[in-house]
């Protein structure tokens, strides 16, 4: 048995996915820059993945650029951002419960001369827009705010910081990494003030080691990636055609019924709290139900290791992800989960649970029947 | 340009009537050493010498590098072989040879000539002689230095001439297989795989034995271990790598016995599992990677309790050692930088914050019998489910 409960760390292919990407690998397989016929060809599914892309946020297919994945995204629209607008300011906006790709660039920009302003969250994990108004400055070239936290799925209020930021100062790019968040909610760049959007494939079924940026074509950026001028000489590189492909498809099919995927996995997710909430001593972390994205359950489980149990469920075919990884010689502690202002000792005892339209209810019956018998024997053992 | 190494091995030089027994085992060791290596090559013994002949094209620094971790070899001295077509011809392969292997010509040397065939027509004296006169005419700023030369070329007249001046160091140490077997304690630290390291130094093969304890300790604590046999097994030789489930028994121990002992308690039933499986499996000893005072179960009164639950003598080669000895040691065979990944291992899941230090035998005793209805079966099960995985 395998029940896979960690689709916010990555999620299998969809078989029509991985149908096309094996056709463009082995049949379609040229480089889109070369001028024969293979490489019109292969051009052919660029353009075609745009136009799916493009249409679903209502953008420009100039204004969609390819890159490996959310990681590469967010560098390229941190740091391009950052040095092209060098002159206009150096000061950035972004949150305390960002993801790394976000976090650390960030404190790469400080290094080497910017500044930073990290806004914290409620006990939700929600910023205060109060606070983003008052952190926004002549000088604040940029805000990044993510749309849906990775750990507790927390949902940022974009539409609001969009408002607020061009308000107060038009000038200011708005980044969102939208990598949990695509795929789950309608996005539309131009309606919302957002100038940059981050997205990854391997998240909504697509293929790993693909992804897009969407920017804004009056923004202005530098290239990250220098070379042999693909994509308008914004990201060099041989363009990933089968990815490329790939991800177009995931897209394709990711909305094709949103509206109803979406209330499915908001009954799951309903269906699932609920029971984990009739189990003694446990905490669920972030917005409850509809207020929080519809297929991150975080949960704390008092007296337990999380990665304990996340072995204990593991042996029983559930995979999971622990809050914070803690191990015997290095102690990391989720930021979030420590923003958000959870105690201590739940730090440790985190596990997430994320969904996807391939999650069913008897999956979920059968992990809170495994949880129900491994939290009295690991409750019993603990360290001391 | 080599084609050939001599293998020069030092202590099995003396021992006598067993010596083939040792050199077999050096072969042997030697071939298992070069399977991982790109090229063929012919293991040769003869006349009390051990020869590697590559048989195809081979890549010279990988082979050496394979040979440096074969116990027993003193000495790796890269060889040419060459018909004997002549002097004439002799010198000038000669002449070839100083010219390719010593870029810099600044050197003192001497040659050393051996006849093992005694028809040829020269004494090893006119060799000598006559060759170094050669040497000198090509390159005259080379000097003759019989006492103390920095270059000593043997030039050995067999059915074919051998000729060779450089030796590579080996590890010295004896023929994996020659010291009888023994069982390693294997856990995921620095520790235990330098010990392994060690004692197969000595001759001794080894069988290993992990204690896994799921879900408490991840599959990717299994497979550190796994890992570390691998690196371990480059210079002892392929080994079995035992699995033992351990779970149970760490919960039993947790319920029934004081806290502060748990270590001391789950350490005793590891070597008494180890020690069942080691005579299962043949093996002579018990080898842990325990050091005097290191950690609380390492105290002289905690290994007094933990030493006395075992027949068979327990090896400790790093007992003496300080941990950046240890580490240096994990650092050259290349466990060190897997032992530092930070997977729980089955010995810090349950530690208590203060374990006893100087614990007292006969109290453990009196606190393990609170085990003694479900120990057995425990440990009978723990035995039977265990897990085999062949390392080579």
């Amino acid at each position: 048995m395998e029940i896979y409960l960690d689709n916010s760390a990555t999620t299998r292919a969809q078989s029509e996915v991985v149908e096309l990407v094996s056709r463009v690998m082995y049949e379609d397989y040229g480089n889109s820059s070369s001028m024969h016929l293979k490489g019109v060809e292969a051009e052919k599914y660029i353009k075609k993945s745009k136009e799916t892309i493009a249409k679903i946020l209502k953008v420009q297919e100039k204004e969609i650029f390819y890159t490996s994945g959310g990681t590469e995204s967010d560098n390229w629209a941190l740091m391009g951002a950052a040095s092209a607008n060098s002159r206009a300011g150096r000061h950035l906006i972004t949150t305390k419960i960002e993801h790394p790709a976000v976090i650390q660039t960030m404190e790469y920009l400080e290094s080497i001369g910017y500044e930073v302003t990290y806004l914290s969250v409620d006990k939700q994990g929600i910023i205060r827009l109060e606070e983003l108004e008052r952190a926004i400055r002549p000088d604040t070239i940029l805000v990044s705010i993510m749309h849906v936290n990775n750990e507790v799925g927390a949902v940022q209020p974009i539409e609001e910081a969009g408002v607020l930021i061009k308000k107060i100062n038009p000038k200011t790019l708005f980044h969102v990494d939208a990598v949990q968040s695509f795929g789950k909610y309608r996005i539309l760049p131009k309606k919302s003030n957002i100038d940059m959007l981050s997205v990854s494939g391997h998240k909504i079924h697509g293929p790993k080691g693909t992804g897009f940026l969407y920017i804004d074509e009056h923004v202005k950026i530098k290239p990250i990636v220098f070379g042999g001028g693909q994509q308008k000489g914004m990201r060099s590189g041989t363009e990933n055609v089968p990815g490329i492909a790939g991800i177009g498809k995931a897209c394709e099919l990711i909305y094709r019924d949103l509206a109803k995927d979406v209330e499915n996995l908001y009954r799951l997710k309903r269906h699932f709290t609920d029971g984990v909430l009739q189990i003694s001593n446990v905490k669920v972390n972030g917005p409850l139900y509809e207020d929080g994205a519809p297929h991150i359950v975080s949960v704390s489980f008092a007296g337990v290791r999380s990665e304990v149990l996340l072995h204990a469920l593991e042996d029983r075919g559930v995979y999971v992800s622990a809050g914070s990884a803690c191990a015997s010689n290095k102690h990391t502690v989720s930021a979030t989960l420590a923003g958000m202002g959870v105690a201590q000792d739940m730090l440790d005892s985190t596990i997430r649970f994320s969904f996807s339209i391939f999650t069913t209810r008897e999956e979920l019956d059968y992990t809170l029947r495994c949880l129900n018998e491994i939290l009295p024997m690991l409750r019993k053992y603990t360290r001391h | 340009m080599f084609t050939a190494f001599l293998i020069k091995y030092a202590e099995i030089g003396v021992k006598g009537r067993n010596r083939y027994m040792f050199e077999d085992a050096l072969v042997d060791q030697i071939r298992f050493a070069l399977e991982k290596v790109e090229g063929e090559f012919k293991i040769r013994k003869t006349q009390g010498r051990i020869y590697v002949d590559a048989v195809s094209e081979f890549d010279f620094d990988e082979t050496v590098e394979a040979l440096k971790k074969v116990f027993g070899i003193s000495g790796i001295c890269p060889m040419i072989y060459v018909e004997d077509e002549g002097f004439e011809k002799l010198s000038g392969t000669i002449v070839d040879y100083i010219g390719k292997v010593y870029p810099e010509k600044n050197k003192t040397f001497k040659v050393f000539a051996r006849r093992a065939r005694k028809n040829y027509p020269m004494s090893s004296m006119e060799i000598n002689c006559e060759l170094g006169g050669v040497i000198l005419d090509a390159y005259p700023e080379m000097k003759v230095d019989v006492h103390n030369p920095e270059i000593e070329l043997s030039v050995e007249i067999r059915e074919k001439i051998y000729i060779y001046s450089e030796t590579i160091p080996g590890p010295g140490g004896m023929p994996v297989g020659t010291g009888g077997k023994a069982m390693l304690l294997l856990s995921g630290g620095i520790d235990s795989p330098v010990a392994g390291y060690m004692i197969s130094k000595r001759g001794v093969k080894l069988e290993a034995t992990y204690f896994h304890a799921p879900p408490y300790t991840s599959e990717r604590a299994k497979q550190k271990v796994v890992d570390l046999a691998k690196y371990v097994s480059a210079y002892a030789g392929p080994m079995n790598l035992h699995v033992i489930n351990f779970t149970d028994i760490q919960l039993a121990i947790y319920e029934k016995c004081p806290h502060d002992e748990l270590t001391i308690i789950m350490r005793r039933y590891m070597m008494r599992i180890a020690e069942m499986i080691a005579r299962e499996t043949g093996c002579l000893g018990l080898v842990t990677g325990e050091s005097i005072g290191q950690v609380a179960s390492q105290t002289m009164q905690s290994l007094i309790s933990t030493n006395e639950v075992c027949e068979l003598p327990v090896y400790r080669p790093l007992i003496a050692f300080d941990k950046q000895d240890i580490v240096d040691i994990s650092e050259k065979i290349n466990t060190y930088e897997t032992s530092i990944q930070p997977f729980e291992d089955c010995c810090t899941i349950f530690v208590a914050k203060h374990p006893v230090t100087k614990p007292n035998v006969n109290v453990i005793r009196g606190h393990e019998k609170n085990l003694e209805d479900v120990i057995d079966g425990l440990v009978q099960t723990a035995l039977d489910t265990r897990e085999i995985i062949e390392i080579k």
